[in-house]
């Protein structure tokens, strides 16, 4: 019986770091988040726990543009990344040979440069007179009043090479997983060039760009610094939303309550993915 | 409606017997057993705990308490009595903000009050942004431990209206600064932001109107409804902040900014959407936009007076005007944070700035609105006859202050414009 009892508990002792760490870095925070969406005052006398849900619906219907622009930008940036980083991988997995790691280092040294450098670099490059449009238009190549900069475009290319690197190490890591000698097999099965692509290689690297759309879409819709450096007006993501109502305005209901719906939104998106994609199986293979 | 977003298990779980009960329920329950024995730890469970920890952060949560300081001790007697002269003051001011003499690190004005004074000045350039600077600092304050400077220059508006609000800056003792009294233009003293200067006193003071390059908008700018003209869709900046670009828009719409109620906000913020919306604007800038004017970007723009006139001064074609429909005038004070360590030094310095020759060697270096009028005695003649370091009676006539706001009212105001600028 003392056995079989201490048995009983071990599930819960396996599951306590995890869970801990669920409790304190997610489910208390988002609860205090959550609180004080709800509360009403300001930063000097204080705030006071009223249940004012009016917020939630001031937030949405003030910042519907930014909540929907984020989640455009950010679902294009991620279908970008993996069009760029799926075909890359692809190489380096099955024909770099011996220099599979340096063609891996090499693709992510740049990303050792702090991302703000590296965002600010881009401003830099690409300004209206700069070293490149500058050139060109010098050149007449392109129309004096062309310019990169502070639009829409700017915005979304600079989360796509952002968090390109987030794309590639989990289908590189699914790719490389697969044994080549379902590819032989396949070939072994009279199935052609492309059908070992779409029937063998894809189906089996899909944990990784589910893993990979995760690891992008999420903080590129969340993003603040591509939009703060590249863009201009109409480009505003919801994470600047969020930065300067809780840190210049001090406003933390209003920022609470919109990082909240962005947390939710954010959820509930992936679970619907997940459900179309019959993602039990990604999920499940995933964990292999 | 108490608790209405507890899990409704959590006060259960927070009862310290209940993980007890929940034991002995579960090895009451076959099914439970076969359960746990078959190492499954179930949804059911984690909603439990989630529900014990968010449950107990809820309570910890109920509302955040306010930072704001008591107010024993703040009126200027008890704050000076028994203070004394240390011999040294710790400066935090802005970028190019003093006189510079044979080298950058060189300032003539500074030396001479050491001079006099025996006062040695630690003079550091650390303000770039009053917000940032705010942030930087609040922590410090609020903890009532000195943030290592006796002296810090904020301009009026919401982060220096905070900073009183709280209760962070010492009250002024005005026996201490007879030449502030005596020198001091009556513009600058009793602003509506601080009412008898109880703790700041102006260090500069600049216009914020519109600048624009004559050749490239082929007329003479004279009006805030310029900024809207379709012809030069594009080319027109405005300030990306919560201050300037209200208030200026505010003054547009004809409104004057202190008795302008939310209604008027509403109507001055819609009238710069549909600026957006139709896209005259380039962009809402910051401190960039006298680049972007010189650099041809743009045609015209909100902008800074000190700024267009160091433009003009290097031989750019820019012209600054103060809109018919009014101007705004805004100052940077000078002000003692309440745990300064040397807060007679700090006056000391205050007071002294306010003469003539001081304020004059200021001025010829900084290019914006000194304090002082007598300055102009002190500094060569062309800049003694510019209306931007020495505005016109006709041009201050037309400007306003910023709209003081209380914190209520803050929190509308932003919800209202933060909109237009963060589009």
């Amino acid at each position: 019986m003392r056995r079989r009892r201490a048995g009983a508990l071990a599930p819960y002792f396996l599951v306590l770091p995890g869970g801990l760490w669920l409790a304190i870095f997610f489910v208390v925070p988002t609860a205090v988040m959550l609180s004080v969406s709800l509360q009403t005052g300001n930063v000097v006398d204080g705030f006071t726990q009223t249940f004012d849900f009016g917020v939630y619906a001031d937030a949405i219907t003030t910042y519907e543009t930014q909540f929907i622009r984020s989640l455009i930008f950010g679902l294009i940036a991620t279908v970008t990344t993996i069009l760029l980083a799926y075909p890359m991988a692809y190489w380096i997995a099955f024909h770099a040979g011996r220099n599979k790691s340096n063609y891996l280092f090499g693709v992510l040294l740049p990303f050792f440069v702090s991302f703000v450098i590296r965002t600010v670099s881009w401003k830099f490059l690409l300004a209206d007179d700069g070293i490149l449009l500058g050139n060109l238009k010098d050149a007449g190549l392109l129309p004096a009043d062309f310019h990169v900069l502070a639009t829409s475009f700017a915005v979304v290319a600079g989360l796509t090479y952002n968090f390109f690197p987030f794309m590639l190490l989990p289908i590189y890591v699914a790719l490389e997983r697969i044994d080549p000698r379902l590819l032989e097999a396949a070939d072994d099965l009279y199935a052609n060039r492309r059908g070992v692509l779409t029937r063998v290689v894809l189906p089996l690297s899909m944990p990784g760009v589910f893993a990979g759309f995760l690891l992008t879409f999420v903080p590129a819709t969340s993003d603040f610094v591509n939009a703060y450096v590249l863009g201009g007006t109409n480009t505003t993501m919801i994470g600047n939303i969020i930065q300067t109502t809780y840190l210049t305005n001090a406003d933390y209901p209003l920022a609470s309550a919109v990082s909240f719906i962005l947390m939710a939104v954010l959820l509930i998106g992936i679970f619907v993915y997940a459900r179309l994609l019959g993602t039990r199986d990604v999920l499940e293979m995933s964990t292999r | 409606m108490t608790q209405p977003e507890t899990p409704g298990d959590a006060g259960h779980c927070g009862d310290p017997r209940s993980g007890g009960d929940l034991r002995a329920a579960a090895l009451a329950d076959p099914a439970m057993l076969r359960g746990l024995t078959q190492a499954r730890f179930g949804r059911r469970d984690l909603l439990r705990f989630a529900g014990l920890a968010g449950g107990a952060a809820f309570l910890a949560a109920c509302g955040v308490s306010g930072e704001k300081k008591d107010s024993t001790g703040d009126d200027a007697a008890s704050f000076w009595k028994d203070r004394t002269k240390a011999g040294t003051v710790d400066f935090a001011n802005w970028p190019l903000y003093m006189d510079v003499g044979s080298t950058d690190a060189d300032h003539p004005s500074l030396d001479m009050f050491t001079k006099e004074t025996g006062i040695k000045v630690t003079y550091r350039e650390v303000i770039q942004d009053n917000e940032s600077f705010f942030a930087q600092i609040r922590p410090t304050l609020a903890a009532d431990r000195s943030i290592g400077y006796d002296l810090m220059v904020l301009t009026n508006g919401i982060t220096l209206s905070r900073v009183m609000q709280l209760g962070y800056l010492a009250p002024l003792d005005h026996a201490r600064l007879p030449t502030f009294a005596a020198n001091a233009s009556p513009s600058m003293k009793n602003p509506t932001y601080d009412p008898g200067n109880a703790f700041t006193i102006p260090w500069q003071s600049g216009l914020t109107g519109i600048a624009y390059d004559p050749a490239k908008t082929g007329r003479e700018i004279t009006s805030y409804d310029d900024l809207f003209d379709p012809k030069f869709a594009g080319k027109v900046g405005m300030f990306g902040d919560n201050q300037d670009l209200p208030n200026l828009a505010l003054l547009g719409t004809g409104v004057d900014p202190a008795k302008s109620t939310p209604d008027d906000w509403k109507k001055a913020a819609a009238k710069l959407t549909a600026q957006r919306r139709d896209g005259i604007v380039r962009k809402y800038y910051d401190q960039s936009y006298i680049d972007a004017l010189a650099g041809g970007d743009l045609w015209i723009s909100m902008a800074w007076s000190g700024d267009v006139y160091q433009q003009i001064a290097t031989g750019t074609n820019l012209k600054f005007v103060v809109p018919a429909e009014g101007g705004l005038l805004w100052t940077d004070n000078m002000c003692i944070p309440k745990t300064a360590p040397h807060p007679v030094d700090a006056i000391a310095y205050m007071d002294f700035v306010y003469r003539p020759e001081v304020a004059g060697m200021l001025a010829e270096y900084i290019n914006y609105i000194t304090p002082v009028p007598k300055a102009a005695e002190h500094v060569p003649a062309d800049l003694a006859k510019s209306t931007l370091l020495f505005p016109s009676d006709d041009e201050l006539s037309r400007v306003s202050r910023f709209r003081v706001l209380t914190t209520d009212e803050e929190t509308e105001w932003n919800r209202i414009f933060q909109p237009v600028y963060q589009s």
